[in-house]
This record gives structure tokens, sequence and C-alpha cells, in this order.
């Protein structure tokens, strides 16, 4: 991934209104609590090096998932060109964690901003053909349904990026 | 007018009354958003050739495309079921839910369980099936049916729906902003979420490679749906099977963009069911979710319903390559004001409604809303597979016209002979023998003319053909366009010292109605040093081939072909001033002649100010045409819709510059009369509601003043009835005087 990759991810973001957090490993946790608000819940990182911080609950009940505001997950894959974060469906119950409270949090590796939806593809053409399902997200849930552009309709109302180089 | 006119006018009116104003909000915001979306898209033209050629592929193969899928879903541990039609797809879905002893069912927008008309079939069997799409859902309420692909409810109104949910759940404190309503919604249908045991979704694109289902959403309520209950019940037409998951990447890029302007929705699912995500048992609060044994059911429907025939069926095949994006619908002037509630069938609406309820519920349903689609091809190019969606509506209007038989009227019959079988309605006859009509107009003009202006006359043309007695009528010209030139000594400009030779076609309406267009552009020509001839040519088919009275129209082209083919071997161009003929050489005359004789008729052929436009920009002077007085006000130009769908606007308003004119160039789709349409006494009031978008743009301070110039026929009659002011063709502005 060139550092072109990763600003033009940033732009895109800024333009969905998703602010973005840039961190290494290590200060990690510091970056994750200026951007959640408690009760948070999240899903264990798949990337080696990274963890999220105990104050995060993860494997969570319903009631917790329910009563969180903030929900954290990885996004193994992110779109530059469209700002979009892409979350695997896993048993750790990523899924639920990234769609109930109203606040979505992805934690993305820099070296997984792929520049497009062609390079996107390659990877999720691979992760189904192992069986694998997911979630390439743009932005809050939306809805106009109601006569006017009205964020978090059923998914969270905002998101929010953090960055890991 | 007769009494079947006469209840479709009342309905249309009903509808423009009653849900036009939102629908025309919804459909034009849409459309606008669609314009810029695409316009941010440096690789569009490709994006949708990649798109076609997927679909092409995919619906050649599909036979072997679903043996493979079956494989897939059945390794993942799913269930493929096939089903013949809506009773076989309702009965099984109805097994599966049963079998789970389901009392709820939640649903994520689908049209193709609105086709089945599921719901109907789990409320009979005692199960709750509720909408979880925030449209939808508001329908249900409700009790109505969607009036678009995509946004189901776009008719109803935000203090409708206030309203509506006030009455339903007896609301203490009425709902006022969209935020407020919409987290009514969320937290209601999250209740009904909570307590669901099957989730029903539709597909937009499954892929046989793997049994990935590819959704797109943007409320979230897929989601929820798809991941809270432990089954999953997901029903699509069997036309949605691609062969792998890359092939989904175009139609990703395109998808939204081309239905809401959106660059890409909230969510694009890509499930390869069952999914490894826990369900959620809201019941058992204090589980950790990932204790649970997860044993989750997956059913994959694929309705074929009239679809595998369609596949065979060459004119209609094109329908199952359409995404359901409902541009078509967006882009159409027709539907931007009445909406699906008249525009569609029993379930799609929209332009490429005519072929999907054709195929699917036959020829009755389509011809209830066929007449809607006036041809103007502005779908053509929003279409994201590029469907030619109005060749589609023509093909089915000549079924219509062949299939529903009836008397002959022999008056009419040998008035106007023609290829068709009898029996077609006497209006259709009417305007698709228009040539007929205009020769005699002339022959006999000015008394005709005073004839057709008599209210006799009149009502008389109101009772047999459906002309509207609001509408003013083309006035004939004694002397035709041809005759003029013969009588002034044929070409001025020796071939021998010409810069180049060029036929000018003389169209139906050049030659007997707008005669001084055809003065123009000769003179204009002339004065650009090109030896101009103005031969006896038939007319283009474009008449008949709007009744949907195909032969005749093949006819045609095989005889102005005929007419023409010696010109253009002798080097001549072939200059078109009426863009809807110029349109039947460039694309429809595809269908009708051999491929060579259409790529050289195609080659050759220019619309009048592309033509000018290319004389001055390969060294003509501008100063040897016409050009503003000082205090000219500018010019508010109108393109005609096939014009632009060829994109040809640009050509008239490049020349208009180069002269010195400002220019503005109306806004809407469509002006709303699009050849017969607008004279019809059943649309006539929806023509002018179309209408309405530019004369508010020409009437508006900055427009008020200008010269109105418009290239088509029927744009010319339609600003006249709109405006106040004068109207002519931009050839006549630039003429030499």
């Amino acid at each position: 991934m060139s550092a072109g990759t990763l600003s033009a991810f940033e732009r895109s973001l800024g333009r969905l209104d998703v602010d973005s957090t840039r961190t290494v490993a290590d200060e990690l946790d510091d970056a994750l609590a200026s951007v959640t608000l408690d009760p948070v819940v999240g899903a264990p990182l798949p990337f080696g090096g990274c963890s999220l911080p105990d104050w995060v609950r993860t494997d969570p009940t319903p009631a917790e998932l329910d009563e969180a505001k903030t929900g954290v997950t990885a996004a193994e894959l992110a779109v530059a060109d469209y700002g979009s974060v892409v979350i695997r469906a896993t048993p750790d119950a990523t899924e639920q964690v990234s769609l109930f409270p109203d606040v979505h949090v992805a934690v993305v590796r820099a070296a997984d901003v792929v520049p497009g939806m062609p390079e996107a593809f390659e990877r999720l053409a691979e992760w189904t053909a192992d069986g694998d399902s997911a979630i390439v997200a743009t932005g809050p849930s939306a809805t106009a349904d109601m006569g006017a552009l009205v964020k978090g309709a059923h998914g969270p109302k905002e998101v929010r990026v953090v960055v890991v180089e | 007018m007769s009494s079947t006119r006469d209840e479709k006018a009342t309905r249309i009116r009903h509808f423009l009354a009653t849900e036009g104003d939102a629908v025309a909000e919804g459909t034009r915001g849409f459309n606008a958003g669609r314009y810029e979306s695409v316009g941010r898209l440096d690789e569009y033209e490709e994006l949708k050739d990649r798109a076609r050629a997927i679909k092409e592929d995919a619906i050649e193969r599909l036979p072997e495309l679903v043996d493979q899928l079956r494989e897939s879903v059945e390794a993942n541990g799913g269930t493929l079921y096939v089903a013949d039609d809506a009773d076989d797809a309702n009965r099984y879905i109805r097994e599966v839910v049963e079998e789970r002893d389901a009392e709820t069912v939640v649903k994520s927008k689908s049209m193709t369980t609105e086709e089945l008309e599921v719901n109907d079939e789990l409320r009979a069997a005692d199960v709750d099936v509720v909408e979880t799409d925030l449209g939808e859902w508001v329908l249900q309420l409700a009790d109505e049916v969607p009036s678009h692909i995509i946004a189901p409810a776009i008719h109803k109104s935000r203090e409708g729906i206030a309203e509506l949910f006030e009455t339903t759940f007896d609301l203490d404190e009425p709902l006022e902003t969209a935020e407020e309503l919409t987290m009514f919604a969320r937290e209601k249908l999250g209740e009904r979420i909570a307590e669901a045991d099957v989730g029903m979704t539709g597909a937009n694109f499954i892929a046989a490679d793997s049994g990935t289902l590819l959704l797109v959403t943007s409320e979230g309520n897929a989601r929820k749906s798809v991941v809270v209950p432990d089954t999953h019940v997901a029903v699509a037409g069997v036309e949605k099977v691609v062969p792998s998951v890359t092939d989904f990447q175009p139609f990703v890029e395109l998808i939204g963009r081309s239905g809401t302007g959106q660059d890409i929705t909230s969510y694009v699912s890509l499930l390869t069911p069952p999914a490894p995500s826990p369900t959620v048992e809201f019941d058992a609060p204090d589980v950790p979710m990932t204790d649970g044994e997860t044993n989750r059911e997956f059913h994959l429907v694929l309705v074929d319903n009239g679809r595998m025939a369609m596949r065979e069926d060459e004119q209609l095949k094109e329908t199952l390559y359409c995404i359901r994006c409902s541009a078509c619908a967006n882009s159409c002037g027709n539907f931007q004001s009445v909406g699906g509630h008249v525009f569609g069938g029993e379930t799609y609406s929209g332009g490429i409604a005519t072929g999907w309820e054709t195929g699917i519920e036959g020829l009755d349903v389509a011809a209830e809303f066929n007449d809607l689609c006036t041809g103007c091809s502005r779908c053509v190019n929003a279409c994201p597979v590029k469907i030619d969606i109005p060749w589609i509506n023509t093909v089915v209007r000549d079924r219509i016209n062949r299939g529903e038989g009836g008397k002959l009227d022999f008056l009419v019959e040998g008035l106007t002979p023609d290829e068709e079988s009898g029996g077609l309605d006497l209006g259709k006859r009417f305007f698709g023998n228009f040539s007929t009509v205009a020769k005699l107009g002339s022959a006999t003009a000015p008394v005709s003319n005073w004839v057709a202006g008599t209210r006799p006359a009149r009502r008389l043309l109101a009772k047999t053909v459906g002309v509207d007695p609001r509408r003013d009528l083309p006035s004939f010209q004694r002397e035709t366009f041809r005759a003029w030139f013969e009588r002034r000594g044929g070409a001025q400009v020796p071939a021998a010292r010409a810069r180049r030779e060029a036929v000018v076609y003389p169209d139906l309406y050049t030659n007997h109605v707008q005669v001084e267009r055809g003065k123009a552009a000769v003179r204009t020509l002339e004065a650009l040093g090109v030896h101009v001839v103005v031969p006896e040519v038939p007319s283009s088919g474009r008449a008949p081939l709007s009744q949907g009275m195909v032969s005749t129209a093949a006819r045609h082209a095989h005889e102005v072909y005929a007419a023409l083919a010696e010109h253009v071997d002798a080097n001549r161009d072939i200059v078109v001033v009426e863009p809807s003929d110029l349109a039947m050489f460039r694309r429809e005359y595809e269908k009708f002649l051999a491929p060579k004789s259409f790529e050289r008729l195609d080659m050759h052929s220019y619309e009048v100010m592309e033509y000018v436009y290319g004389l001055l920009h390969v060294g003509a002077e501008t100063t040897l045409l016409s050009t503003p007085d000082g205090d000219d006000a500018g010019v508010a130009y109108h393109s005609h819709c096939q014009q632009r769908t060829l994109g040809l606007e640009s050509y008239t308003v490049a020349v208009l510059e180069d002269l010195g004119y400002d220019v503005v160039t109306s806004e809407t789709e469509c002006c709303g009369m699009a050849g017969s349409f607008g004279y019809k006494s059943e649309y006539y009031e929806l023509s002018m509601d179309v209408g309405e978008p530019i004369r508010e743009q020409f009437e508006a301070a900055d427009a008020a003043n200008r010269t109105v110039v418009a290239s088509g026929t029927s744009c010319l009659e339609q600003l006249d009835a709109l405006l106040s002011r004068p109207t002519r063709h931009p050839v006549e502005l630039v003429a030499p005087r």
C-alpha cells in the first residue's frame, strides 16, 4: 500500500463524515479510548501484535450488546476510493458488534487498505471461496424513506476508523 | 372521448394530484444524483460494458450456472430450491417456515417476494410477516403496494407517514421530523427482529462458484434480519446468478450510483451462508452469544416464474440483464410525474417493467401501462447494463397490437394501407400512418387546416382517434419543402465548386409542416459551400414504430435505405433535421437493415447542427451565418430526447456559442410531448405536467427574455403550448438572413 492510497482512504472517509485516526500498535489503547463511548463491546482483533484493551468487553451477551454505545471490530480490508471498511463475519460475533451499537469503531491495518474495488474483490473472492461472509460497510447506516436523510436506520449512527500503521 | 380513455385520464389525474409531488421530488433527486455520481467515475462506460458482458454470458449459460450453484450451496450446508412459479415458491417457503414452527418472519425488502405475494401465503398459515425496510414497513402499515423498485414508499410524504404512525400506534405525541420517525421505526422493528424465527431476504446477485449472495442495502435491516434468527430464506429470480464473486465488482460500483446517486450504498453484504456469526438469543439476554451452539439453516429459493421462457425469447431476453436499479424509472419524464402506481404493472415499474410484466404476468398486464413509454430513449444511457428499453416497449406494443383482435375499420384500412394486421386501434393507425395524413394535409392546405380546426372535425378526431381538443394541430403547408426546393431551381451551389455534397432529408414534418426549418437548413448549408440536393425519400418509419407497428417501420427502413444508398455511394452526406428520424437511422435501423447497410447509413448521417459544427470546424467562416445583435438576450435551448441520448446536444450549443449567442439549455429529461403522446386525450394532462419544469425554467428571470429554440417537432409544439412566446429550430436562427 502506498502513502497515496492511505491518504485517499482518509479523504474518502472525510467525505462520508467518518473520523479517522492514525496510530501504531503500541498506542492502540489510547487511540481507542479517545474514540469510544462507554459501555464498549468488541470482537478480538485477528492482527498479530494488536489486541483490544481489557476495558473492551469481548464475548458479550445479548444484553451487553443491547446496552453498548460502541462496538469495536477489525476491518481486515478497506477500500480507499470509497472509504469502505470490510468486516469479515466470525464466530466472535464481529458482525453483531459492528451492527448494533450506535458507534462502530473499525480498526484497520494500513497494509490492508487497497486502492479500489477491483483489488478488494480479489481478496473477497478468496474469502468467499473459503466459505466466508463479509460486509463492505461505507459510512453509517442511513435512510431517506421518512422524507429526509437520517443516519442510523438499523445499524450504527456513526462510524470511526482507527488506522494502525 | 371514449369511456376507457376517460377512465384512464381520470386515473392519471387522480395520481397526479395525490402522489405526483412526492414522486417528482424523489425521482428527480435520484436522477440528478445519478448524473453527479457517474460523472465522478472515470471508467463509467467500461464498467457498463463489463456489467453487460457478464449478464449476457450468465444468461446464456444459466442452466449450467444453476447446477454449479446447487453444488456450491449444498457443499456449504444450505439448500437450493428452483421454483417453477409463484405457487411452487410460496409452498416451499411456507413449508420451511412451518417446519421451524416460526411465529414471526422478518423480511428485508425484496421485489421478488412482492411478485410471489409470499406475505399473503404466510399470513394464511398464521405466520406474522414483518417488513423491516422502512419504506416497505410504511406500506405494510398502510396496506399499500410499492410504487418504486428501490424506494417503495417514494409516493408518501413525511406528513403522511407521521399521520399513519400516529393512527396505527395510537401515539400520545405526534412524531414530526424524519429523525423522530426513523428512530420510532428502528425501535419498533428492532423488537420484531429480536423475536423473529426466520429472516427472509432477496439477493441482488448470486455467485455460482461459491454460493455467495450479494445484498445491497443502506439501512442495515437485511444484516439484522440475517444475523439474528437462526434460519435464513433468500428468494431471488433465477436471472440473478452470475459465474463468480469477482463478477460482482462492476455491479457494486454501478448499482447505487444508477439507483439513488449514491457512490455506494452503506452496506454491501457478501453472504456465503450459513454464516459463522452466532445467533442472537434476546430471550437469553445474559448468556454470552458465543456460548450457544450456532445451528444455522439456509434455503435459497430461485424463482423461474416465466424467466426461463423469457430467455428463449430473443426480444424479451434482455430484460433478464436488468439489475433492478430503477435508473429507467427515475430518468423517465412520465414516471417522474405519476410514479409506479400509474406507470407500473403488478409488481415491477419503470421502463423495464414492460419486459418483466410481459414475461412474468403476460401481455394483458403489460398492455395496461405500455403506452406510458413514449420511446423518448432517455433511459437508454441511464441503464447500467445497456438494455434498449424503448425497443422492448416497442416490441411488446407490437405484440399487443397483434394480439387484441377486434373489427376492421374499412375507411381507415383503405386510407392507410400498411403491413399490420387489422384490428389495430384507430388512434394507433392514425398516428402510425401520419405520412399519409401529412401528404393529404399538404395537398389540400389551407382547407385541411381550416377543416381540422373546426369544431365538428375536432370532435370527430377526438372521438375516433383520441386527439385531445385542447391541442393545436400541426398546420400543413400547401407548398412542401421539396416543392419549394424544386421551384427555386434546386441546388444553388454547383457540385463542381462545392466543399461537400449533402442530401437534406425531407422528413415528414420538415416537408409538410415545419417547412421553414428545411429552407433554413438549405440556406445555411449553401452559405457554407455545400451542394445540396433534396430528393424524394420515404418517411423514416418513426411514426409507425412509435405505435408498435414494427413491420410497417421495417418496410420504411428498407425503402429509405434504397432511396439513400445511391447518394451515400456518391459520397453525399445525409443531413437530418428531425432528431427522431436521425435516431431511427442511428439506432432502430440496426434492427431492420443488413449490418453493412446500417453501418453505411449510420456513418454518413448527421444531425443538421452537428453537420454545421463540422463545417465550421474544418474552416468555414462563421461570418457567413447570422450572428446575434448587440442587445440580444441570448438563447434558451431545448434539445430533443433522442438527440440527447445520441450525445448531439453539444453541437448545437457549440455552434450557437461560436456565433456569439449566450445559451442556456433545458435541465429536464423530457418536454413531455414525445411524438403522438401529448396529442392523446387520455395523456394530455400528464404531458403538460411533464412539461412543467421546462416551462418554469424558461419563464424564470434569467431565461424569460431569451429566444426559445428547440430541435424536435414535438418539442416545438409542446413549447408552443407551454410558453407564450414563439419557438424556432436553431438552424432558423443561424441561417443567413
